[in-house]
């Protein structure tokens, strides 16, 4: 676990926009945080943090802009999951689509994981996807995930495929639709 | 049947986009978008996605491009970087291959995605656009849902036209009374964050009601809905009126003849009916409102320009105040700035630089500021300078540049050096946004022309 205890952290700070200019979906990992980085003591420059697969944070992780480069980033320095209060609605969709599970616990929880992150850095926690559990040595915090999310994860299922498998309702929509609505030939 | 239950505007909204209804609440509704908006730095990698899947684009007539964020506004149209010009060479090539169309630089038509949607008259009442960009709320202000997206939702929507999403709540923003003097739609906007907290819109689809959003113009609610996002709204809106269509009408894509008499008709269907309900609402009192500009480094850190920077009410104050180089209780109208930038999806608009120009007419810039202006596409930049608007700025000592985003995320050269403080008329002030180190302060355009001629934060209304 790594403990971030700051609040609002943005996607200006968790991929700043130098490094948007890539075209491929990968490669991000050594630019996260690029600008907090540069300080010394910067939580995940400290090597007790090096390798953790879990990232906590305060409230609102994630606000600011659509950029999916923000969970790659995360994800391409090795985290899997990120833990806080609330989350960016649009950074939370970007991150069911990369693989990492964006989990909501409330303040008081996250407390918790983020003073014990910061004083037993090898404390080890489990997140149960299926069981819908953070547990850990004495504790097993309940989240709420939408069923739909969850069940493409546990499943690795393509979201693309599954509304193909719509085609014939898309069709029929579009059949309805009125005429005046602008095309661009 | 009974009568119709009573709906919002988002709702009916939503319920004429269904293209299925998720079953007992497993799978979301499958909404049909009928615009996709494109731009080259959120789409290499879903058209690479589609590449490797053997997908194409479902419908390119749906879907329309431009070259906005890293484009360069000066010096011909290279960009300044490889990698720049490497990802609109890719979008070219992209736009190509599918029959996208595409708004490239140097084109007429090119331009900040945000303005130019609206310009065309691709951006109508009733309709669902998306695009893979944050400031996508926008549109909503002609009574569309619109919202942003990431790269793989972008994938999604060109594979299929649709996208599965879950209902929200309903949240409508009541604004009452007439703005006073020197009060503008940025100011409703950065007001409302101020009270509302940055996250105080997670998870709600916003109406903008009430009188004093009927009496704005189209471009002042465009930036009104624009700031949805900086407060966490998935989308903002406000219901179509006249004044939308007026704007409409005539436009490229607008709908001609009978085929607008009948858009009319169904465009004075989608205001919320009178007992509908909304989750939540917020009441702001219109006469209460003054210049706002921000001190921190979230748009929710915001305080009246007679106002002075605030005591540190958490961790998260402190580090902003470490940021920006601030004390708690120095006058805001006492901080001197380095730069101004007039630009944005927010306020690049014709009306924008018009409340600039007036201010800054027959007046110079401050020495110690350096200024740019950049239009937030093309089509504006030839009105202004149709109306003389570039020559009132050039005279004033500001730089006259052409369209793109710019230095609201300067992902082209156009970026503040560290420690340097700018008023800026664009949406975040989030660390680093504007250049790594620099140091943003959010305003309205007349108050950005302000700040050029005194040099320091001033209230605008000191200038009028």
């Amino acid at each position: 676990m790594a403990p971030l205890d700051r609040a609002d952290v943005d996607t200006d700070q968790i991929i700043p926009k130098q490094f948007l200019k890539r075209i491929e979906r990968t490669g991000y990992g050594p630019f996260l945080f690029y600008d907090w980085r540069q300080q010394p003591d910067f939580v995940l420059n400290r090597p007790e943090h090096g390798g953790a697969a879990v990232l906590v944070a305060g409230a609102n992780f994630g606000c600011g802009s659509s950029r999916e480069h923000a969970p790659w980033a995360i994800r391409d320095a090795g985290f899997r999951a990120v833990i806080a209060p609330s989350f960016g609605d649009i950074f939370r969709a970007n991150s069911f689509k990369t693989g990492i599970l964006a989990v909501s616990l409330p303040q008081s929880q996250v407390r918790h994981l983020i003073d014990l992150a910061s004083e037993d850095p090898t404390a080890v926690i489990e997140i149960d996807l299926e069981a819908q559990q953070v547990r850990g040595e004495g504790f097993a915090y309940r989240f709420e995930i939408d069923p739909f999310v969850r069940e493409c994860l546990l499943k690795g299922l393509d979201e693309i495929g599954l509304v193909e498998h719509h085609a014939t309702a898309i069709a029929d929509y579009e059949s309805r639709r009125q005429e005046w609505l602008p095309a661009v030939k | 049947m009974g009568p119709m239950p009573a709906r919002t505007l988002a709702q009916k909204l939503w319920d004429s986009h269904v293209v299925t209804t998720g079953d007992a609440g497993d799978e979301p509704d499958l909404l049909y978008v009928d615009l996709h908006l494109i731009h080259e730095v959120t789409s290499p990698q879903a058209f690479e996605g589609l590449r490797i899947a053997g997908r194409h684009v479902r419908r390119p007539d749906l879907t329309v491009a431009t070259m906005d964020h890293n484009v360069p506004t000066r010096g011909g149209m290279r960009a300044a970087d490889e990698l720049s010009r490497k990802q609109m060479e890719v979008l070219a090539e992209n736009c190509e291959r599918e029959g996208i169309p595409l708004h490239q630089i140097g084109s007429r038509r090119q331009g900040i995605v945000h303005i130019i949607g609206p310009e065309l008259g691709l951006t109508q009442p009733g309709m669902v656009i998306v695009c893979g960009d944050s400031h996508t709320s926008t549109h909503g202000a002609f009574g569309a849902l619109a919202f942003g997206i990431g790269t793989s939702e972008v994938e999604l929507v060109l594979a299929t036209q649709c996208l599965p999403q879950r209902r929200l709540g309903d949240l409508a923003v009541n604004v009452e009374g007439d703005l006073p003097i020197g009060v503008t739609a940025k100011d409703i906007a950065l007001g409302l964050i101020g009270r509302a907290g940055t996250s105080g819109g997670v998870g709600h689809l916003v109406e903008y009601r009430g009188s004093t959003v009927r009496g704005l113009t189209m471009e002042a609610r465009m930036t009104l809905c624009n700031m949805s996002i900086e407060w966490g709204a998935k989308a903002g809106m406000v219901a179509p009126d006249d004044t939308t269509f007026k704007y409409m009408e005539k436009r490229p894509h607008a709908p001609r003849g009978s085929a607008w008499e009948a858009a009319l008709d169904h465009w004075r269907s989608l205001p919320t009916d009178a007992d509908a309900n909304f989750d939540h609402e917020i009441e702001l009192d219109a006469a209460q409102l003054s210049p706002f500009v921000t001190w921190g480094t979230n748009p929710g850190q915001v305080v009246p320009i007679t106002g002075r920077v605030p005591n540190p009410r958490s961790d998260t104050d402190e580090r902003a105040l470490r940021y920006m180089d601030l004390k708690a209780g120095t006058a805001m109208a006492d901080i001197a700035i380095d730069r101004v930038f007039i630009g944005s999806c927010t306020n690049a608009r014709i009306e924008d630089l018009r409340a600039a120009a007036r201010i800054i007419h027959g007046r110079h810039v401050h020495p110690k500021v350096r200024a740019l202006v950049v239009p937030g596409s093309t089509t504006v930049k030839r009105a202004a300078e149709d109306e003389g608007l570039d020559l009132v700025f050039k005279a004033a000592g500001f730089e006259w540049r052409n369209a793109g985003c710019s230095m609201c995320l300067g992902m082209n050269p156009d970026i503040l050096a560290p420690g340097e403080r700018c008023a800026s008329t664009s949406n975040r002030n989030f660390e680093g946004r504007q250049g790594a180190g620099g140091r943003t302060h959010l305003v309205s355009p007349p108050m950005a022309a302000a700040a050029a001629i005194t040099g320091h934060l001033v209230d605008v209304r000191e200038l009028v």
